[in-house]
């Protein structure tokens, strides 16, 4: 909402200025978002008439002028202005004037010829950006006067960032009332002087078929004598201010009295209409050009005004190019109407029209204005062009409009909400102030909302009036109080931090990447590509849900990749989005941690030969992270390197996997050399190894190594698995610190080296032990995967 | 007798000047070996006569053990002398830098998300989550802003079918947690949150954190502020921060605030960053409106709550100096490394 200052203090004005006034309604709720004024400073510029025009003898397109500027003589001022003729009168700059930009008037001689000041274009002013020759003043400027009084450019435009429940300030009326309240300075209201009708204007016939839509219309015909009369200056100036561009004289006085009352008004063009109106529920099928020029199809949930051939108007939206008003109409019929909240919430917005009715209707129009603004409309018409108008028509549903209930008002309630002490005297006379009507005296009332302030519903929306009247600066704070309580903190639960603190030790730095990503990246590096879509995504790089982390973490290597990074370990801990549909039927969340390692295994440094990380350097890190009891198996995961990914699995199930990214995607991402990555479902990760105490042995372990040549493509973990589940209780640790290929070592084998420790923790274990424990070890192993004592 | 000391005086300093333990064992053997000084003297002994042959030896002995001593000591220096200088040679240049895994970083928004909720957590409110995608009815009906309510206008929604959002706040968690946990409450809600709006202030993706306490005694709007400014002035480390709140609108909270601290980067005397108000809007907040309350079936005479939602992203762009919102999700290693 913009309004002019100027025309806000003809209703209410305060003692005091501009930023005074800002900060009073930012702070009783009316943010203040911006305060400009009408114009740059400049001054000693006054009206100017010009009195001769002469060419100038040495220059073709400088004219020479003789200009009354209110003084004794006339001042001589050469000019440039295309548009300059005699009689015309425009800003005049006088000597010793300084203009926005710093331009500084002196007398000179231009050419030759002599020059006391200067005539000023709008754009010389600092009042618009461009402009044709000279500003053009309306005859009845003073000759004279100064130019910023006489256009009021000593005004300040206010910007308010209004909450939607405040539908009652988008008007003056309902600002000036704000500012009444909140200044306690009286409100003086405009002369609104009805003008008599003319009953023998036949009175359209308006039916209201869809009263929950449009509980209350009102309309009048009226006759214009001279439509194409100019808008006066000081309503273009108010509407320009408002932020509203004028146009013609009716379409200027509907927007005029909207911004004055709130009042949202529609002129028909009489002429175009046929037979008797309805206000109804557009038909299937039904269209309409509209004013934007738009052709619409209608749907069920469009209220319309129609006449006897199809809708004229979008109802309180926007009027349709059929029955438009032009400076030639003559004849027009105004509307003014109560159409629901309801019937057009959403409309605008999805027919991508700018309407400023819609907005108002959208957000709650006072349903007692209509007959109040169908008056004003006429009285500035009539004033401006002449002419007539007919009887008024008043169609109301009360059963629809707006029920104003009472509410219960507790003093008490107020204060043990607002946590301070208010006088109920205090209180009442806010709410009074406010146009409420209280009845009962006391502590407690009944209290009645005025007709503007269609967001009054319940008995705390009195409670936020009075808190804003009394001020929200004047409430103190309030140390708050609490019974203490132990905040819950289960010891088996491993927080983020602690496991982020792990990664970064390894030197991953933690990245926070979108939620959505392109529907490409997914089909790349997602299990099973079928992301869910956006129904209106930003763009195509943000159209799905993740289902894994690795498509925002590949995006952040290609980033710093690009930036020339050399290595890249990062890791996100986050949600990924599953087509699955959990407990709430909306779609499978899980948390996640994932990684990505690229480039080398330590930073480059002198000391150490610089080598690419492999599968082993990220798997390393991921055995950190995990609980007990997870291993690793191979896996096919069409976004992995066949030979060099595993799935990470827990307690009988998967919770992640680690891999080298497959080489096929390599170009798609511009990469030569695969980065690693891993990603692990969060749950498992949070959960944290409970100490299981066991006496600490008094007596030495006895080791004995074992080297054992089974087949390649035996995986070493299911060798190690068979040897520890194998081994009796007292052996100690079971543990493979070599596997080896090579010279003394069959083509097509390998070689694992195993540490076997016994450890008896109430006597000393003896070699003889060990010896028999390693005998059936060895047995088990050549059992069970053929292999050879080497 | 003066014989015998002035042979040991030319010994000792013989043993001191040899630094090659070959030539010590050399000098021991003149004096002390098979045929050494003192040995022949020793054998000399018995030409003594026999009064003065005890005297004599002992003398010879004292000697003798004198030069021991002092030969041990000599081997053990020149022994450690040897070792010192092999140190020496092995010498390594300890202004070179150590082995370096390198280190990574938390993200700023993370940390920022975990400095807001330990201060929350120091005053006793638990951390609750919630679903990111969320139903129509969490994220807007249940929190008082029914189909078409123009409030949700000022949601720039994004839509995964009808009925099913991004959140576009953290608010719904309020609902879900009030649903499931018995009174009084205590929690805040950190999170992702999401909008269809991307510019230059504008990241469709950022994170909020929600707070919520519902309990008989104690919330009030003047808790509120109370709770509110001790919050800021510990999260900015500033005891005289300047608070403001400001009457505004949210639809489920009533009376409804937005919270302004005084800049601290111009202490108020109005720069870019506060576009010259002194002021900085950090958050909203409200006594949580009964129409939340009521359908979740607690009565809003007896129970009152106090909510709040703050933008973490800026929090940690005011708190850091971060001028460009979108700095935060390019990820560049270049910027997050500034915050190890």
């Amino acid at each position: 909402m913009k309004f002019s200052e100027a025309w806000l203090r003809t209703w209410v004005d305060p003692e005091l200025d501009a930023a005074g006034l800002a900060h009073v309604l930012t702070m009783g709720g009316l943010e203040v978002e911006a305060l400009s004024p009408s114009a740059p400073p400049f001054d000693q510029v006054v009206v100017g008439q010009v009195l001769s025009v002469e060419k100038h003898p040495q220059a073709d397109r400088l004219n020479c002028l003789m200009v009354d500027v209110g003084t004794a003589e006339p001042l001589p001022i050469v000019c440039g202005a295309p548009n300059v003729a005699v009689g015309m009168k425009a800003p005049c700059a006088l000597v010793g004037a300084v203009l926005p930009g710093g331009l500084a008037i002196r007398a000179a001689r231009v050419r030759g010829i002599e020059s006391q000041g200067m005539m000023c274009s709008a754009r010389e002013l600092g009042l618009s950006e461009e402009s044709e020759g000279l500003l053009v003043l309306g005859a009845q400027a003073p000759v004279g006067q100064s130019v910023r009084a006489w256009l009021d450019l000593d005004d300040q435009q206010f910007t308010l960032k209004l909450t939607p429940n405040r539908a009652d300030c988008l008007s003056l009326r309902g600002v000036a009332r704000e500012v009444a309240a909140l200044t306690r300075c009286p409100l003086q209201l405009p002369d609104f002087a009805s003008k008599a009708s003319n009953p023998e204007f036949g009175a359209r016939v308006v039916r209201i078929e869809a009263s929950d839509g449009c509980a209350r219309y009102g309309g009048r015909r009226i006759r214009l004598e001279r439509p194409d009369q100019p808008t006066p200056d000081w309503m273009v100036r108010r509407l320009e201010r408002a932020g509203l561009r004028a146009k013609a004289l009716v379409v200027d006085v509907t927007n005029y009295v909207m911004l004055e009352l709130g009042q949202p008004l529609h002129a028909f063009a009489d002429a175009a209409l046929t037979g008797n109106l309805s206000v109804r529920w557009a038909r299937e099928g039904e269209s309409l050009t509209v004013l934007s020029g738009q052709t619409l199809a209608l749907t069920g949930d469009l209220l319309v005004v129609a006449d006897e051939t199809g809708p004229q108007a979008l109802a309180g939206l926007m009027g349709g190019q059929h029955s438009a008003v032009s400076a030639q109409t003559r004849d027009i019929f105004l509307e003014a109407a109560w159409f629901s909240p309801v019937a057009l919430a959403g409309r605008a917005r999805r027919l991508g029209l700018a309407s400023e009715a819609a907005f108002r209707f959208e957000r709650g129009v006072d349903a007692s204005l209509t007959l109040e603004a169908l008056e004003r409309a006429t009285q500035l018409l009539l004033d401006c062009a002449g002419g007539e108008a007919g009887p008024v028509l008043d169609l109301v549903h009360p059963e629809k409009l707006p029920q104003r209930l009472p509410v219960r008002v507790r003093s008490n309630r107020v204060r043990r909400l607002l946590g301070f002490e208010v006088a109920a005297d205090t209180m009442r006379q806010i709410l009074t102030r406010l146009g409420v009507c209280l009845e009962g005296d006391g502590e407690d009332w009944t209290a009645t909302a005025p007709t503007w302030r269609v967001d009054l519903e319940r008995e705390v929306d009195y409670v936020e009036e009075i808190a804003r009247c009394v001020g929200y600066d004047q409430i103190p704070m309030q140390v708050p109080k609490a019974p203490l309580r132990a905040l819950h903190l289960p010891e088996r639960q491993r927080s983020r931090q602690a496991v982020a603190q792990r990664l970064q030790a390894r030197g991953f730095q933690e990245v926070i990447t979108y939620s959505f990503v392109s529907a490409e990246g997914e089909r790349h590096l997602a299990m099973q590509p079928s992301p869910l879509e956006l129904i209106n995504p930003l763009s195509q790089d943000l159209a799905v849900l993740r289902s894994t982390l690795s498509v925002g973490l590949m995006e952040t290597l290609g980033f710093n990749l690009k930036r020339k990074q050399e290595q890249v370990r990062i890791f996100e801990w986050g949600r990924c989005f599953l087509p699955a549909p959990d407990a709430d039927g909306l779609c499978a969340q899980p948390l996640r941690l994932g990684g990505l390692w690229y480039g080398t295994r330590f930073p480059e440094q002198w000391g150490i030969k610089s080598e690419p990380a492999d599968f082993f350097d990220l798997k390393g890190v991921v055995e950190e992270l995990l609980p007990p009891g997870a291993s690793f198996v191979s896996i096919q995961h069409p976004a992995l390197h066949p030979g060099r990914s595993a799935e990470v699995r827990w307690n009988g199930q998967s919770i992640g996997w680690v891999g080298e990214l497959h080489p096929r995607l390599g170009p798609a991402y511009d990469l030569s050399r695969m980065p690693l990555l891993f990603e692990l479902e969060w749950a498992p990760l949070a959960l944290e190894a409970w100490p299981e105490y066991r006496p600490t042995p008094r007596f030495q372990p006895v080791r004995r190594d074992l080297a054992l040549v089974v087949e390649k493509d035996v995986p070493a973990t299911a060798v190690l698995d068979a040897l520890r589940s194998a081994a009796p209780e007292n052996v100690d640790s079971v543990l493979l610190f070599d596997v080896y290929q090579g010279a003394g070592v069959e083509e097509g084998k390998k070689s694992l080296a195993f540490c076997v420790k016994i450890q008896d923790t109430e006597r000393s274990s003896t070699e003889g032990e060990l010896e028999q424990i390693c005998q059936e070890l060895i047995r088990i192993a050549e059992h069970r995967f053929g292999a050879v004592l080497r | 007798m003066q014989v015998l000391m002035s042979l040991q005086e030319e010994a000792l300093a013989l043993f001191a000047r040899l630094d090659s333990p070959h030539a010590l064992e050399e000098a021991k053997a003149r004096y002390l070996g098979k045929t050494g000084v003192l040995t022949e003297r020793l054998k000399g002994l018995g030409a003594l006569p026999h009064e003065e042959r005890k005297s004599a030896g002992a003398a010879i002995n004292q000697v003798k053990g004198v030069l021991e001593k002092a030969l041990q000591q000599r081997r053990e220096a020149l022994v450690l002398a040897q070792q010192e200088r092999e140190l020496r040679a092995s010498a390594l240049d300890v202004t070179l830098p150590g082995r370096l895994h390198g280190r990574g970083a938390t993200h700023p928004v993370t940390r920022t998300l975990e400095r807001i909720e330990t201060l929350f957590r120091s005053l006793g409110f638990e951390v609750a989550e919630g679903p990111e995608v969320e139903s129509d009815d969490y994220n807007f009906t249940a929190l008082n802003i029914p189909a078409d309510h123009p409030a949700r206008a000022m949601h720039d929604t994004f839509y995964l079918a009808p009925g099913v959002v991004l959140r576009t706040h953290t608010s719904p968690v309020q609902v879900r947690y009030l649903e499931s946990h018995a009174l009084p409450v205590r929690i805040i809600a950190p999170g992702r949150v999401f909008r269809c709006d991307s510019d230059v202030t504008h990241t469709p993706m950022f994170h909020q954190v929600e707070g919520l306490w519902v309990a008989e005694e104690g919330v009030s709007l003047a808790a509120l502020k109370g709770l509110l400014s001790e919050f800021m002035r510990h999260f900015f480390e500033q005891e005289e921060l300047p608070t403001r709140f400001r009457p505004s609108f949210f639809p489920f909270t009533e009376p409804s605030a937005e919270m302004d601290i005084g800049c601290v980067i111009c202490q108020g005397n109005g720069c870019r960053v506060c576009s010259h108000t002194g002021w900085l809007e950090v958050l909203g907040c409200g006594l949580v409106h009964p129409n939340v309350l009521e359908p979740l079936g607690i009565d809003s005479e007896r129970y009152v709550g106090l909510a709040f939602g703050l933008g973490v992203e800026r929090l940690a762009m005011i708190r850091y100096g971060v001028d460009d919102l979108r700095t935060f999700y390019e990820n560049d290693l270049r910027f997050l490394k500034h915050f190890q």
